[in-house]
């Protein structure tokens, strides 16, 4: 009895010690020095993470009190691991709006909502798109920190070779520039292409050439559409192009084209004459390859209405439930997404769009006239975003997988196959909501 | 004298008694020591295998996002995966076909290079170690190591191929090669199987060998009637592990589809290159990861783990029932 009570004793006063510890690691005593140090997970790495830090540091000399340790390369696998384990840091910023409606439905990222009512701040400071991308069916768990824009990127000089005065602004203008553009050798391989319609390739993704033929995911209903008219027009048109050029042709191509983010990118080496890509390219441009005669534009459409809107997405910054200091991750969190100074300096460095309406609209903002195409583009009415959903990017990843058969001949019927797709999707966002299939 | 007589008679039987409780106490002290040297394994086991084992099996009857309480949907998420998920079936196709080309040619392979080894008069440690050091290379080098090689623009083989005026194929970027070309670099990493080939045969007695000579027996009469019966423990072992490792093929699909697509170091991209090119390199264990940990869909990744384990187990009791036809342990044992 003695043994039992001597143990639930030591028991009971290493509990009390690790508590202590515990409490003592998260709750730094006030006053010991007068700073609490938060840490903040972000996607940006090598030169993207210089500018942030650079930014951070900003923050921290206008809060005294916090000190903050920047973390880069985080992606959202690690974000997760790290929430469910409990080491999850104050601040996480996500290169993808696509899984804020799990981190929203499932309480991973806080409601950002009361503190926003206290700082007497309102969602309506964001354009639509990305106030839109950062809640979950009413839940604000995160706010938009800069959006991405997606337009046409030109090769002067191959256009002046060319004989081509202006970028496309149609579909059918697109394709003959693309075949017009594309330089091939002796054997027939693409030397320089004119357009790259492959999908997956680079930025070729189905959600950024969408709002080309304003081609939407679902409807009302939140059930996935996309057996419709303007999404069968856009894979016919893709498809076309992609056999003038040759599937085996194109696959060669793009293993030679060099890595997307790096100095050995196909558009930057002058192997690319128009390209589909964000608004980010424009200072990697001007640090890998300045002597590059290029312009921007919005990308051609399939009607005059839509010419000048594009897609839109962003990053997204918020709280991970188990943050250890959340009054101080707030303010951190705050003065990234809300500070005009903040959102300008991060946009002429980055090159990202502002999404703050005070800062689009700030004469701090300094386009160039390559990347104020895109601050047009993003004010467009007609641009638009993905839909959120409880399963993420699941959607597009099913759509996706279809679409590469397609391009590839393997797929015959488009009709059929888009319509079997759709039910693919619904039935995976029922299972992923827990419904099981419908 | 009746109390006396009767302390008599009762004291052999507290005797007894006594005897037989402090045999059952060292009984217990044994079956505690026995426990105690155990312990180590029994807290691995029931920490990495049992406890995640039965989570797995309670969880496939759950939802659950990772970051939310698991919710009980009961059967749901098995439905789904029997009767909605379309990517499931290419999925165990892709896994069977592994299962019935590279297994094989991994098992030839690696027992042809371990007779050449066994043979060899000069130079044994070099060619040993010549076939072993790949097994050494880390997956995720290796796969990027055969990609770059296997670039279908600007890799050597190809390069080498048009030398001779063939166009090489496009390797990890067509669904016709992609599964062959992780074969070849499964074959190029099969050191640790050929070691183990080696052992064996270098352990089979000599005298079998003079003995079939005598009986007039050639070399392929030797191979056949004496080398295979005698290693066929471990060729059976080689295929066990072959089947199983052919299951939970992962990594080198996943480097492989994500070089190959060209979107390593897209990390802002929500687009997906699982499976690339055009699902052929989507095997079970890669869909799987794709639902648990890009979709955090873990209740039924946690049932295609169940059905995983099922359909696993089936394989190899299969193989081992069949064994009994051909595998020969010395001794006459089975």
């Amino acid at each position: 009895m003695r043994r039992v009570a001597t143990f639930v004793a030591s028991v009971a006063v290493l509990a009390l010690a690790a508590t202590t510890a515990s409490a003592g690691a998260t709750v730094r005593p006030a006053g010991s020095t007068g700073t609490t140090t938060i840490t903040i997970w972000t996607g940006f790495t090598g030169r993207e993470l210089g500018i942030i830090k650079g930014v951070i540091s900003q923050f921290e000399k206008t809060h005294p009190t916090i000190a903050v340790k920047t973390v880069g390369g985080i992606s959202d696998d690690k974000i997760v691991a790290a929430i469910r384990s409990g080491t999850a840091p104050d601040v996480t910023q996500s290169f993808t709006a696509d899984n804020t409606g799990s981190f929203c439905s499932t309480g991973a990222w806080i409601d950002l909502g009361p503190y926003m009512k206290k700082d007497h701040l309102s969602a309506s400071m964001f354009p639509t798109a990305s106030a839109y991308y950062t809640q979950f069916k009413g839940t604000r768990c995160a706010l938009p920190m800069l959006a991405d824009v997606y337009g046409l990127y030109y090769n002067k000089a191959l256009f002046a070779k060319a004989g081509i005065a202006r970028p496309p602004r149609t579909i059918a203008e697109l394709t003959a520039d693309a075949k017009k553009l594309t330089q091939r050798d002796a054997s027939g391989k693409i030397t320089v292409i004119g357009f790259n319609p492959f999908l997956a390739w680079y930025e070729n993704a189905e959600s950024h050439f969408a709002p080309m033929w304003g081609a939407r995911w679902t409807n009302a209903e939140g059930r996935s559409t996309l057996n419709t008219p303007q999404w069968r027009a856009f894979l016919t048109w893709q498809k076309q192009l992609v056999d003038w050029y040759g599937y085996d042709n194109l696959v060669r191509f793009n293993a030679s084209a060099g890595d997307e983010f790096t100095a050995n990118n196909a558009f930057e080496r002058g192997k690319v004459a128009m390209i589909l890509d964000g608004e980010w390219r424009v200072a990697f441009i001007k640090a890998e390859h300045p002597e590059l005669k290029y312009g921007t534009a919005p990308l051609p459409t399939a009607s005059a209405k839509l010419f000048g809107s594009g897609y839109t997405t962003g990053n997204i910054i918020g709280i991970p439930k188990t943050a250890p200091h959340k009054a101080e991750a707030w303010q951190l969190v705050k003065y990234l997404a809300t500070s005009t100074k903040a959102e300008a300096t991060l946009s002429n460095e980055l090159r990202n769009v502002p999404t703050t309406k005070a800062a689009l609209h700030s004469k701090l903002i300094k386009p160039d006239r390559q990347f104020a195409t895109f601050l047009t583009i993003f004010a467009n009415p007609y641009t638009t975003t993905t839909p959120i959903t409880a399963a993420g990017a699941a959607y597009q990843e099913l759509f996706a997988s279809w679409t590469t058969k397609w391009q590839a001949g393997k797929e015959k019927n488009l009709a059929a196959g888009l319509a079997a797709v759709d039910k693919q999707i619904d039935d995976q966002l029922a299972n992923q909501t827990g419904g099981g299939v419908p | 004298m009746t109390t006396s007589a009767a302390g008599a008679a009762l004291a052999p039987a507290r005797v007894a008694a006594d005897r037989r409780r402090a045999r059952r106490r060292a009984a217990w002290r044994r079956r505690g020591l026995v426990l105690l040297f155990m312990s180590p394994w029994i807290a691995g086991f029931g920490v990495f295998f049992g406890y995640p084992l039965v989570m797995s099996a309670y969880l496939s009857l759950n939802h659950y996002d990772l970051l939310s309480a698991p919710r009980w949907v009961g059967l749901a998420n098995y439905r789904y995966l029997f009767h909605g998920d379309p990517l499931v079936w290419p999925a165990a196709k892709n896994t069977l076909w592994l299962v019935a080309f590279m297994v094989p040619l991994q098992v030839l392979f690696a027992f042809g290079i371990a007779q050449m080894v066994a043979r060899a008069r000069r130079g044994v440690g070099v060619f040993r170690t010549v076939f072993y050091l790949p097994a050494l290379a880390p997956p995720v080098a290796a796969t990027l190591g055969f990609v770059y090689i296997l670039n279908p623009a600007t890799g050597p083989v190809n390069a080498a191929l048009s030398h001779l005026g063939i166009e090489g194929p496009l390797w990890f970027n067509s669904p016709t090669w992609s599964k062959p070309s992780l074969v070849l670099l499964g074959l190029w990493g099969i050191g640790n199987t050929m070691i183990i080939f080696l052992a064996a045969i270098i352990d089979v007695p000599k005298h079998l060998y003079e003995s079939a000579e005598l009986d007039g027996a050639g070399p392929l009469r030797r191979l056949v009637y004496v080398t295979l019966p005698t290693i066929s423990p471990v060729i059976l072992f080689a295929v066990v592990i072959g089947v199983i490792d052919a299951m939970q093929y992962f990594t080198q699909a996943y480097v492989a589809a994500d070089i190959a697509s060209g979107s390593a170091s897209n990390a802002a991209s929500g687009a997906n290159n699982l499976g690339y090119p055009e699902d052929s390199t989507l095997f079970y264990p890669v869909l799987l990861y794709q639902q648990g940990f890009r979709y955090f869909n873990m209740g039924y990744a946690s049932a295609m783990a169940m059905v995983l384990l099922a359909v696993a187990l089936a394989f190899v009791l299969l193989i081992v029932r069949h064994s009994r036809r051909w595998v020969h342990y010395q001794g006459g044992g089975k």
